[in-house]
């Protein structure tokens, strides 16, 4: 019976997708920006993750102390200097913007660490793990993952929902300018979210990278995944989008589990037939777009 | 008498009147390609071509209708695997294979468009890539069309290699007519018009009668069977089709480059960043990728500070216009004012 165990991987899959996609969601849901950078950004992370490993020899969960960081600083800096500037050209803008600097990362990647592929090692935690029933053992790095995820939606929530900086997200988001009027600075309001997003892509990206072998075209498939778990949870939901990848993650375990091939095409069509039968997601909050 | 009755509305321009010139001479010369142009150059025109059908595409697209796809690869894949399943498989003339294979795009991107309209701006981009993966994944599970290692295009091998480049050549330069043409003449229409006044403000253009959805879809249509004519011209010039290259997304890259590099929005933008695409592409072939890291700024950077692009520079921010499909006024209100200073009563 590997259908069963198919599922709890898939749901422990998940969590990293909801991983992925929270910054998406955010950047989404306060400026209305679809970044189709953020896949290529989360393999960023990664290839630091690596470097800081590989070449000078730290544990693999020491690096998050730095990449988080360096991220977080990238997307202020990258809101202030492109971003920003994008939103005031109109719509298409934003998204003509962040696809150049996606195709320009990714390119660059190439450049420098060549099209292999290279993972991050963790030791011991990649192969450990819990033994339940005879067919079932979970994965502690996969459990890590998941609980990881769950904390930082969480997380997220709480800052936007109970916080002094939250409220003033979610009043930007909600009418820019009448926030403006009460004090708020949008512009900056909007660096800090994007440097929130890309800090937790700064997290992703790493467990990612310790997860799975990448490559720098590795971005195109984290955009879709994160996309699909976005869209599949419903719009302005971050619990949604925990919904949303972990759907996906059983999605394309349970494909995988009929033919190694299926996988994420079974994923795809999931979250077409999503997008026919619900377009407003499984957890849909009212967003205008 | 108003004095509005007095104005006269005109499309063509002294500029618009010099481009058809032009442009009948261009095509007339670059006709001739087969009898002047060495085998190489035929074939490197074919990319040409097929980039400027492409970026045409593309433009009509997100230019016009204000979509931006990052999926017109599954269109193009169709087109290419089309002609080669007609021509091949199924033993129809190669030239006839392609108007069915173009077809078939157009019949496949219906439904598909009911699909990715419910999404919009940036998610509709990602959701048109994932429509094109998925494309692709069923494709790679064909064995009728040569599964994850692809299939060559036989039906042209009997023709000896000169004729062969040179048909292909003459159907290119056809294709890129029929693209730039249709293009025109569509914004032209009232479904041009529509789209102008979708794109300056969609919800007063709805509730004026401009079907807005229907005009999209419409759009949406004529590209991906723009981009299915690319694909075949790709296919016969290459003579292989692979899932992992025609269904890249590199595709979508290089379109989008070509026309915010161009000019977005104007039929003349696309033919002049594809002429510059291409250019860059083999002047910087032996440096790797950095054409694409290149274009990739050059976009960034056109974007957010030259928004119309090098067609904008060179015309003057519009003052040129080779294909004119907006509407002017042949003698303006002051000028009007000047020959007779008050507007008389008359009756």
């Amino acid at each position: 019976m590997g259908w069963l165990n198919a599922v709890v991987q898939g749901v422990l899959l998940g969590g990293l997708y909801a991983l992925l996609a929270a910054g998406l969601s955010l950047m989404f849901g306060v400026m209305r920006i679809v970044n189709l950078a953020h896949g290529v950004l989360a393999v960023v992370a990664a290839y630091m993750g690596y470097f800081l490993v590989d070449k000078l020899h730290w544990s693999a969960f020491l690096t998050l102390i730095v990449v988080i960081p360096a991220m977080a600083g990238i997307g202020y800096v990258l809101q202030l200097g492109l971003l920003n500037p994008a939103l005031g050209r109109g719509g298409l803008a934003p998204i003509l913007v962040t696809f150049g600097l996606a195709v320009v990362i990714t390119n660059l990647l190439q450049q420098f660490f060549s099209a292999d592929t290279h993972s991050i090692q963790t030791g011991t935690i990649a192969t450990d793990s819990i033994h339940i029933t005879d067919d079932i053992s979970i994965g502690v790095f996969s459990l890590l993952t998941f609980v990881v995820g769950v904390v930082v939606i969480a997380g997220l929530q709480m800052y936007l929902s109970r916080t002094r900086g939250g409220r003033a997200m979610r009043a930007t988001s909600d009418d820019k300018d009448a926030a403006q009027l009460m004090g708020i600075d949008n512009k900056r309001i909007y660096a800090k979210a994007t440097a929130i997003a890309l800090g937790i892509v700064g997290l992703a990206g790493v467990f990612l990278g310790m997860r799975t072998q990448f490559s720098p075209t590795a971005g195109d498939a984290t955009l879709i995944f994160a996309f699909e778990a976005v869209i599949i949870g419903g719009l302005g939901s971050l619990w949604g989008t925990l919904i949303g990848g972990m759907v996906l993650g059983v999605a394309q375990a349970v494909g995988a589990q009929i033919n190694p091939a299926y996988g994420i095409l079974i994923g795809n069509l999931v979250f077409l037939a999503i997008l026919a039968f619900r377009p407003t997601g499984l957890l849909q909050k009212a967003v205008n777009s | 008498m108003s004095i509005a009755e007095n104005l006269k509305v005109k499309r063509a321009t002294k500029s618009s009147w010099a481009g058809l010139v032009i442009a009948i001479v261009v095509v007339a010369l670059l006709a001739m390609g087969p009898y002047t142009f060495g085998r190489g150059m035929q074939q490197n025109l074919v990319i040409l071509f097929s980039l400027i059908v492409l970026g045409t595409m593309w433009n009509l697209l997100a230019g016009y209708g204000g979509m931006v796809s990052i999926g017109q690869q599954a269109y193009i894949g169709i087109g290419a695997y089309g002609l080669v399943y007609i021509a091949d498989t199924l033993g129809i003339d190669p030239f006839i294979a392609v108007p069915i294979a173009v077809i078939i795009a157009g019949i496949f991107s219906l439904p598909i468009s009911f699909l990715a309209f419910r999404l919009s701006g940036g998610y509709f981009a990602i959701g048109t890539w994932v429509i094109a993966e998925v494309v692709k994944l069923i494709v790679e599970q064909m064995d009728v069309l040569g599964a994850g290692s692809g299939v060559s295009f036989m039906a042209l091998t009997t023709l000896s290699p000169g004729r062969r480049i040179a048909y292909v050549y003459w159907l290119s330069l056809i294709a890129v007519v029929i693209a730039v043409a249709v293009t025109y003449l569509l914004m032209r229409s009232r479904l041009g018009l529509g789209f102008t006044a979708i794109r300056d403000d969609a919800v007063a253009a709805g509730s004026l009668g401009v079907r807005v959805t229907r005009s999209k879809r419409i759009v949406y249509v004529v590209s991906g069977m723009g981009c299915a004519l690319a694909g075949a011209m790709i296919a016969a010039n290459t003579l292989r089709v692979q899932p992992e290259s025609i269904f890249s997304v590199q595709w979508s890259a290089y379109m989008i480059f070509i026309v915010v590099i161009g000019g977005i929005g104007t039929i003349e933008g696309p033919i002049v960043g594809a002429i510059v695409f291409f250019a860059l592409q083999q002047w910087l072939s032996d440096f790797g990728v950095w054409y694409l890291v290149i274009l990739g700024l050059l976009a960034i950077i056109i974007t957010l500070l030259l928004p119309r692009g090098i067609w904008g520079l060179i015309s003057g921010n519009g003052r040129i216009r080779l294909f004119p499909v907006g509407y002017r006024i042949a003698n303006p209100l002051e000028k009007f004012a000047l020959i007779k200073p008050a507007a008389t009563p008359e009756e």
